[in-house]
């Protein structure tokens, strides 16, 4: 455990019954970055949140964050973290100043201070003008600013976020991310979240990728590209089967099978696909070839593809 | 703990909370008064024939209109927790107990006030129902009932994953509370009805409040004596309370609709 760690989990295993939601799962996440647990749904990422959030309990391994134990001390952890969760929090009733007001004082924020302090965080997010607005009148976008508002009112020194830019259009998550820049930029504030979008994965300072309740790989998002060995080259035919036996064998090689497809990872693509083409002229439907994405990372690590259990 | 935040400021917060919630839904706050006392005027003016009037109804839509605002007031929780609301008051670093007896006392609240509108609308139709001190002391009496009565809706609600099952609920739980409670039937020694009210805690709360309401009529029924029925309704409060408490500190699945 290291001094500049803002989560230390070790050997976290959670159980549904006889399901294991997440499986001996052991990482650090570095103070002040931007850290994000990448898995498709169901691969753990959620429960592994609310553990961390202390709302379910911790039931096997153990977790420091903050310098604080999760089982022994979650009251001083909860004073300490901003939770925005995937479902909206806010209540619907209620103004944009009103639901602050009240995160206000459950964490223990009262006069002058959580005024201030809201109308900071209001301005903050672009908010100063809908203050008494009630929250069920604002856009999807807009309730997400307040959900970051009102995880961040207390000045936590690590925010948690589950699936933030659910149900946001690509504008509104793209000044998602902003504001996490900025947040992490000028309070120095630790940022954790989880998503199922490989393309926002790429903008984290570091990606732990979860697949079936365990850690498949923690890197950045560079080295983690890098790892996969070169370029990707994907080809469609008939028989997939066949073509990457007979690949196989030719070129002894590694090839994976995958939907239909065939998948290879080498260094110098270009010159892989005029050998593999002049090989099996007849076998090869189409051939592409592409710089590895989080995707084929995905694939390398775990032997499926990202989204088949969404499907 | 140290690190706790401290407990009144988040009672008072979601206390205050439920009530806005409520005076922000015009037709809560119109039907959980305008149900009972069209009770009130049916049962009044359907039973005169056997000697029973507005006068002998009145503490039992009391009773209703506490017992109605104060379940429909706890039952948002199901609300709280579908909508998200609840997950953020679970991770804050507040005391359970606060959180409970902050949702408990909002909705004690709610009843206690719909209960006095009634009581003044009383006040005005038939006179007043007893002295200055009596009517007040039937308020606290009132408070506690209330308290009792979130307390259940609460213990009720917290497992229950839609309103839907909290329906049933209603009528074969609730509305036959109220019923046995001597709220509807005046007490007959012999009577098997007048038996199980015995063992309803609520039949306390309507005998305290019929002793202090009693627009100066002679009673003609036997009541327990009121310092029995502050003792009852007190217990009720308090146990309501506890376990309400004691259920809200069990965290399962359950908590993250």
């Amino acid at each position: 455990m290291s001094a500049d760690s803002a989560i230390d989990i070790s050997g976290v295993s959670h159980h549904y019954g006889s399901r294991a939601a997440v499986d001996k799962v052991s990482l650090s996440v570095r103070s002040g970055e931007i850290f994000v647990f990448l898995g498709p749904n169901g691969s753990g990422k959620t429960t592994l949140f609310r553990v961390l959030s202390t709302l379910i309990p911790l039931q096997a391994g153990e977790v420091t964050i903050l310098g604080q134990n999760l089982r022994s001390q979650a009251t001083a952890i909860r004073g300490q973290i901003g939770v925005v969760f995937q479902a909206p929090s806010l209540d619907k009733k209620l103004t944009v100043a009103e639901n602050l007001h009240h995160q206000g004082k459950l964490y223990g924020l009262a006069g002058a201070e959580l005024r201030d302090r809201t109308l900071q965080m209001l301005a903050a997010l672009g908010l100063a003008d809908r203050t008494r607005d009630v929250v069920e009148t604002l856009s999807g976008g807009m309730r997400r600013r307040v959900e970051l508002a009102k995880g961040l009112l207390h000045r936590p020194r690590l925010l948690l976020l589950d699936e933030p830019s659910t149900g946001l259009d690509p504008g509104a998550r793209s000044d998602l991310w902003k504001v996490l820049g900025e947040i992490r930029a000028t309070d120095g504030v630790t940022i954790v979240l989880t998503t199922h979008l490989l393309e926002e994965a790429a903008r984290a300072d570091r990606i732990a990728i979860m697949h079936e309740g365990k850690l498949a790989a923690l890197d950045t998002p560079a080295a983690l590209q890098a790892s996969v060995g070169g370029d990707s080259i994907t080809i469609r035919t008939a028989d997939p089967a066949r073509l990457a036996a007979a690949v196989r064998q030719k070129f002894a090689c590694e090839v994976i099978e995958l939907d239909g497809t065939i998948r290879l990872e080498q260094p110098d693509g270009h010159q892989w696909i005029a050998r593999l083409v002049e090989a099996f002229p007849r076998e090869i439907e189409t051939i592409t070839l592409g710089k590895p994405t989080l995707e084929d990372v995905f694939i390398d690590r775990t032997g499926h593809r990202f989204w088949n259990e969404s499907k | 703990m140290a690190t706790q935040v401290p407990a009144l400021p988040v009672i008072v917060t979601l206390a205050q909370r439920e009530l806005v919630r409520f005076f922000r839904q015009r037709n809560r706050v119109i039907g959980a008064l305008l149900q009972p006392i069209m009770f009130w005027g049916l049962f009044s003016a359907g039973l005169r024939g056997n000697n029973l009037g507005f006068e002998f109804f009145f503490p039992g839509t009391i009773t209703m209109i506490l017992l109605f605002t104060a379940i429909f007031a706890t039952v948002s929780i199901i609300e709280d927790r579908r909508e998200g609301f609840l997950q953020s008051v679970l991770v804050a670093p507040a005391p359970r107990w606060a959180m409970v007896l902050g949702k408990i006392l909002g909705g004690s609240v709610i009843a206690l006030l719909q209960a006095v509108v009634f009581l003044g609308l009383g006040c005005a139709t038939l006179g007043m129902p007893g002295s200055v001190a009596e009517v007040a002391l039937s308020v606290a009496l009132m408070g506690v009932i209330a308290l009792a009565l979130t307390g259940l809706g609460f213990l009720l609600a917290w497992r229950m994953e839609s309103s839907q099952g909290f329906h049933a609920i209603m009528s074969v739980f609730l509305f036959p509370m109220w019923l046995l409670s001597g709220s509807l039937f005046p007490d007959h020694p012999q009577s098997w009805i007048t038996w199980l009210s015995r063992f309803n805690p609520l039949t306390y709360g309507v005998a305290g409040l019929r002793h202090y309401l009693h627009f100066n009529e002679k009673l003609e029924y036997a009541l327990p004596g009121l310092s029995v029925c502050w003792l009852v309704t007190a217990v009720f409060a308090v146990a309501m309370v506890v376990l309400s408490w004691r259920i809200a500190g069990t965290r399962t699945t359950g908590d993250l609709l």
